[in-house]
């Protein structure tokens, strides 16, 4: 936001670019989860991009994305995050964007910015990799980081004088208190969320339960609604063969119910309770086990008895009588992510 | 004139926004595109969007809630030339 706006001051046609991996944090939690409805259920980039007065192209990046994450070049930050290979990545895909005909070209854009800061991140965001990105993403040049852009050589606009270079800016390192300053005189009152907290692959828990989907697959490779599901409920793999996804409240059951026709589901007949999906092969005493786990998560988790339907994705039904499981029996080995 | 529809049912944001932006691309001035979509997001998202790109947004109506399903929401967006 910061860096669009420095530029735009200088009286520069900006348009925004978002790529849409499939693991963004914000927009997603908030949508399924009923009890974060008091928060703005918006998409911040199309905020940001109004209140600044520019165009955003949102980008559907989810298939060429994966290859970034199954297989990057420069490896994984603390947990499945591929930061240096995601910003190589996604400035190459501007470039292409720009290039392509039709769309970005027919504006005749001349360069590229990002809001990247030297040091802000341990390992995507240092004075090293400034260049690679450039370099590795073929923007060379073309690459201006407006906010650090002092700490760094001079790139093509300023070099031509599209751009002053004097008018840049030379923030470093993790405190975002310069910028935050920098906002407020350029009468930026409020921002969405800063940078870094916005992916899922750098949450320890999601890369925990991305880790066992891949081990329970065998391979390491997924589907968009595979990591979708990952974002949603509680993971309980009881055994190798199958696992269970309950959600945790209305929002998450409702977003599940959707699910119903790939998964066979769960569900409370007995008690006020989740919706819980079988992701797996489970065997008739998996199935039992599924629905005393269920049984646990719901009102009549104290009950002596509890009701459960199985609902099977090709439209068969059958109910299971039992007991809910149990909390000691509940072995914290299965919670996945907890 | 008819109606072009689009339904993103079950789809989140931004992935309705991003099926109406590349929709719309396809289509011709004046055209109008029934947009229905069960993300509550798009209550903000698909007019932030028509706002951004300058299309103007006809009507937005929605369900009224079920339990199980939550609401249903439809966007008629009139396409305007860029």
């Amino acid at each position: 936001m910061l860096a669009a706006k420095v530029i735009a001051d200088q009286g520069i046609a900006v348009e925004g670019v978002n790529f849409f991996t499939g693991f963004c944090v914000e927009g997603h939690t908030h949508a399924i989860r009923e009890n974060r409805s008091k928060r703005p259920k918006r998409n911040n980039a199309l905020w940001v991009a109004e209140q600044l007065g520019i165009k955003l192209h949102i980008i559907d990046v989810i298939e060429e994305y994966k290859d970034i994450v199954l297989n990057p070049r420069h490896g994984y930050g603390a947990h499945l995050n591929p930061c240096l290979d995601c910003k190589v990545f996604m400035v190459k895909k501007a470039m292409e964007l720009w290039l392509s005909d039709g769309f970005m070209s027919e504006h005749g854009f001349d360069f590229i910015i990002t809001g990247e800061v030297i040091g802000q991140r341990p390992k995507s965001q240092r004075k090293a990799t400034m260049p690679l990105i450039a370099r590795e993403s073929g923007a060379d040049d073309r690459l201006l980081r407006p906010l650090c852009a002092k700490f760094l050589p001079e790139t093509l606009p300023e070099r031509e004088g599209w751009v002053d270079r004097e008018a840049l800016f030379g923030f470093h390192g993790r405190n975002r208190t310069p910028q935050i300053e920098l906002a407020r005189r350029l009468g930026i009152e409020d921002w969405a969320q800063p940078a870094g907290g916005c992916c899922f692959l750098t949450d320890d828990s999601y890369s925990d339960k991305l880790q066992d989907l891949w081990q329970a697959q065998g391979v390491r490779s997924y589907e968009l609604d595979d990591i979708m599901l990952l974002k949603v409920g509680r993971h309980i793999r009881p055994a190798a063969n199958f696992k269970l996804i309950i959600g945790r409240e209305l929002g998450e059951n409702r977003y599940l119910e959707g699910y119903r026709k790939q998964f066979p589901a769960l569900k409370l007949e007995s008690h006020k309770g989740p919706l819980c999906l079988i992701d797996g092969t489970p065997s008739a005493a998996d199935l039992l086990l599924a629905a005393r786990i269920t049984g646990r998560y719901s009102q009549g988790r104290e009950a002596e008895q509890i009701v459960v339907s199985v609902n099977w994705p090709d439209g068969r039904r059958e109910e299971l009588t039992t007991t809910p499981l149990p909390k000691a029996e509940l072995a914290p080995e299965w919670l996945i992510g907890a | 004139m008819a109606l072009e529809t689009l339904d993103t049912r079950g789809l989140l944001c931004p992935l309705p926004v991003i099926r109406t932006q590349d929709r719309i691309r396809s289509l011709a001035p004046g055209s109008m595109l029934v947009v229905t979509a069960s993300d509550a997001g798009t209550l903000q998202d698909i007019p932030a969007w028509c706002r951004v790109h300058g299309h103007r947004l006809v009507t937005t109506e929605q369900t009224e809630e079920d339990i199980e399903k939550g609401r249903t929401y439809r966007f008629t967006i009139c396409v305007v030339e860029q």
